[in-house]
């Protein structure tokens, strides 16, 4: 097995094994907290920040810990880096805090964190496991930021807080209801896999036409 | 209507898809010219522009599936019309075309197409719409008004994407001083007021594009179940169960429920129970499936304009025994000939 | 990697491992909360300020307290109420005047608690604001609470008088449908978010009626603070007022004008509570 350069460890999340959009994990938050570009970013960096520290702990500690009791020890690693998180987002801005509500918190249980620990860092050294998760985190980011803009702009009239179409706009309420989050996701869903399968039959072509 | 699924097909009718879509958008046909005759330039328009936009809707979708035309079978006009005519006709056209999409794309083509839908394409619109412009959607005007044929309603013009202009103001300067701005059901939710039946059968109400005539809503449906394009079994149940549950409550205390009359025809009941719920692909085909599946709605209807928070629940209703369809079918196979009774 | 390895784990290096991994983590969150503890206390108190400014335009102190039967006290950890106590909040304008009390009201509304926080003006014995701490009420239906002019009317001077035995409200707060509000003690709904606007009259009377009785009759030892400092030093138990973290909720905490900023956030919009 070769192994893979650390940029190549960084796209993968990015976008190859993009968690929202390939791997389709941690749709809680991806549903619940999308309804504005200022908090999906908000999130998705938050989730980072947990991502790469915990990995880094995992990878600096996976020989020491035993195959029977990894799990614990991962979960306790990565609550406590939920927690870091908790704190410091009620010290940045307490409207933040409650926007993104109980589900700061439920980021020890978004399943992308216990994957990566158990698929990549407890396998890899630091510096990979690290860079992969950071890649997946800001996959994860780059997920909620694409839903959070199209819920804001249809459901606001607004991107990042600013009015885009004047006072008249009409807001579509259903877009930041929790429906919207859902029609939103499956847009993007299509769009993303329609954009993959093009790609792919071009790919196709292409090698079919060389040799 | 269901025949093709439960007996070989030894000997074609000559019914295919095509000829059933046709006949019922002719059907349809009166319901749309008294539409317009009522509220004049915007509902014509309003029919026009959602229908175009479900035709659009579905040839992109043709476009991008690469899976040929499915325009010929008439399936999209059906949906248009009949979502066009559950919408109030002041209702902005931008609105009604995203309406329009929304109904084909999510309620048809997400699902592969027609026939494998599990919910009524032109609900599913509504019911976006509904939630997407709550307040759009409730603003009523009356019917007849004396220029209806030469001007718009300002409403209905509304530039895409913007707030629709507050037209209460405007009624009054037609000359409809009295009207209040409510539907008969709200009226009688909010204020404990029910409309004569009289106005019901002449549609002198306040009701959406469609919604107005009951009577002729009941011709055009008998027609269709005349000619067998649909099952007469579903608006049955579907109006007597809801009038069976309204007379009890009516009977109970009649001072606080009306009568069952006034049930059966206000609202968009006629128009659901006869061309909505009674849609091929997503009603069950068992025969007793048919009647629970028709009963679920009545009673729905029932429920949720009593005791829910909104004043109509038809939609809400069909869409609720649409999912429950298939699992109706699948409790209620009938008795195989020669089969045992009982569990098999 | 070998299986047989990993059977023969020793016990004790699972338990030191485990044990190892909880310490490292204790200390990391442990070093965190003291090190965010200060900030997060000084955006609290904004937040309740923000809250209780915007119905009591007055205000320039806020202080906590808890109402029980038997009496009212200055409450030192708002998260720490007594069983059956409430929570309410004394606000004392520039001179030190007791201007009005803020407490806390909730009620169910359409989707979810609608929790609001109102004035109450103890000479006129009436309501004389809200503003909404939370709620999830559908955008453009349910959260005219917060923009209706007709219905914030209705809190201009909500008469919550108590009855002559001071056990419950001469009236009880009620919403009534739209248009036909004719006592000061009833709230005119929003027409078409009549909902929402039950809850807020439900809550508000809940709240009155639970509130009220318990505080009216001790009000006097809320105006000792009139008189000078005496009051404050005596309400507060010694060796709280000097911690520097800002842990402690008891001191009443000036507003700053260059705090109020603070109130155009951009998570204060209308969709990011929904």
């Amino acid at each position: 097995m070769s192994t893979p350069s650390s940029f190549d460890e960084f796209l993968d999340g990015l976008w190859k094994q993009n968690p929202i959009f390939v791997m389709v994990l941690g749709m809680c938050p991806t549903l619940a907290v999308t309804v504005s570009a200022v908090n999906a970013i908000s999130m998705g960096l938050a989730t980072t920040f947990v991502l790469g520290t915990s990995c880094l702990l995992v990878s600096l500690l996976r020989h020491a810990i035993p195959k029977q009791v990894r799990i614990a020890s991962y979960i306790v690693i990565i609550a406590t880096f939920v927690t870091v998180v908790d704190y410091a987002i009620q010290a940045i801005s307490l409207d933040l805090y409650q926007a993104l509500g109980a589900y700061i918190k439920l980021i020890v249980a978004n399943c992308i964190l216990l994957g990566r620990a158990e698929a990549h860092a407890a396998k890899n050294p630091p510096l990979p496991a690290t860079t992969n998760a950071i890649g997946m985190g800001l996959g994860f980011t780059l997920g909620l930021f694409l839903i959070g803009c199209v819920r804001e702009i249809l459901g606001a009239g607004k991107l990042f807080g600013v009015a885009l179409f004047g006072d008249h706009f009409q807001p579509w309420v259903v877009m930041v209801l929790p429906p919207g989050g859902f029609f939103v996701l499956g847009f993007w869903l299509i769009t993303i896999a329609a954009f993959r399968h093009i790609n792919k039959k071009r790919n196709a072509q292409l090698q079919g036409a060389q040799p | 209507m269901s025949i093709e699924l439960r007996t070989s097909p030894h000997q074609h009718s000559g019914r295919d898809v095509p000829v059933i879509m046709r006949n019922v958008v002719y059907s349809l046909l009166p319901i749309c010219a008294f539409s317009i005759w009522q509220y004049g330039l915007s509902a014509a328009a309003l029919i026009l522009v959602v229908t175009l936009a479900c035709l659009a809707a579905e040839r992109i979708n043709n476009m991008i599936r690469d899976n040929g035309n499915s325009l010929s079978d008439w399936s999209a006009v059906i949906t248009g019309v009949l979502l066009a005519l559950t919408l109030p006709p002041s209702f902005p056209l931008w609105m009604g075309a995203v309406a329009g999409f929304a109904a084909v794309w999510l309620g048809k083509s997400l699902f592969g197409g027609l026939g494998q839908n599990p919910f009524n394409p032109a609900l599913i619109g509504r019911a976006f719409v509904q939630a997407a412009f709550p307040t759009a959607i409730s603003t009523w005007v009356p019917a007849y008004m004396p220029h209806r044929f030469s001007e718009f309603i300002p409403s209905s013009l509304t530039a895409p994407f913007m707030v629709p202009p507050e037209i209460a103001l405007w009624v009054k300067q037609q000359g409809m001083d009295a009207f209040t701005g409510a539907t008969p059901l709200a009226r009688w939710k909010f204020e404990n007021i029910t409309a004569s039946s009289m106005d019901f059968l002449t549609g002198n109400i306040t009701a959406s594009a469609g919604e107005t005539s009951a009577i002729l809503i009941l011709l055009c449906g008998l027609y269709l179940a005349y000619r067998k394009f649909l099952d007469w079994r579903i608006p049955v149940a579907v109006l007597g169960s809801a009038m069976l549950l309204a007379w009890a409550f009516h009977l109970a205390q009649p001072a606080r429920y009306p009568t069952p009359t006034f049930v059966l025809l206000s609202g968009g009941l006629m128009l659901g129970a006869w061309f909505m719920a009674t849609d091929m692909a997503t009603s069950p085909v068992t025969p007793r499936g048919i009647w629970l599946y028709g009963a679920l709605i009545g009673i729905l209807t029932v429920v949720i304009r009593y005791f829910g928070g909104l004043t109509e629940g038809v939609m809400y209703a069909i869409l609720i025994a649409n999912a429950t369809g298939s699992l109706l079918d699948q409790f209620n196979q009938p008795r195989i000939l020669g089969g045992k009774k009982g569990k098999s | 990697m070998s299986d047989t390895q990993e059977i023969n784990t020793p016990s004790f290096a699972m338990v030191r491992t485990l044990g190892l991994v909880s310490v490292i983590c204790g200390i990391i969150i442990v070093g965190v909360y003291q090190f965010t503890l200060p900030a997060v206390n000084a955006n609290k108190k904004l937040a309740l300020e923000r809250q209780v400014f915007k119905v009591l335009p007055n205000a320039k102190k806020v202080v906590p307290y808890f109402a029980t039967g038997s009496g009212i006290a200055v409450a030192e950890d708002i998260d720490k109420a007594p069983a059956g106590a409430v929570v309410f909040y004394a606000v004392y304008d520039v001179a030190d005047k007791l201007t009005g009390i803020a407490a806390e009201a909730s009620s169910s509304g359409y989707a979810d608690q609608v929790r609001i926080l109102y004035a109450y003006d103890v000479d006129k014995q009436a309501i004389t604001g809200i503003g909404v701490i939370s709620m999830r009420e559908t955008p453009g239906i349910g959260d005219k609470i917060l923009t209706d002019k007709a219905f914030l009317q209705n809190f201009e001077a909500l008469d919550v008088r108590l009855s002559t035995d001071l056990q419950s409200l001469a009236n009880a707060v009620k919403t009534v449908k739209h248009g036909t509000k004719a006592n000061p003690w009833q709230i005119d709904a929003i027409a078409g978010a009549t909902v929402t606007s039950k809850a807020v009259g439900r809550g508000i009377n809940e709240s009155a009626q639970n509130l009220l009785p318990k505080l009216v009759p001790h009000l006097d030892q809320l105006r000792i603070n009139e008189k000078g400092e005496e009051g404050r030093v005596k309400g507060n138990p010694p060796g709280r007022e000097g911690r520097a973290d800002g842990a402690g909720w008891t001191s009443p905490f000036p507003l700053h004008s260059s705090q109020m900023a603070l109130n155009s956030s951009p998570f204060s919009s209308k969709g990011a509570h929904a």
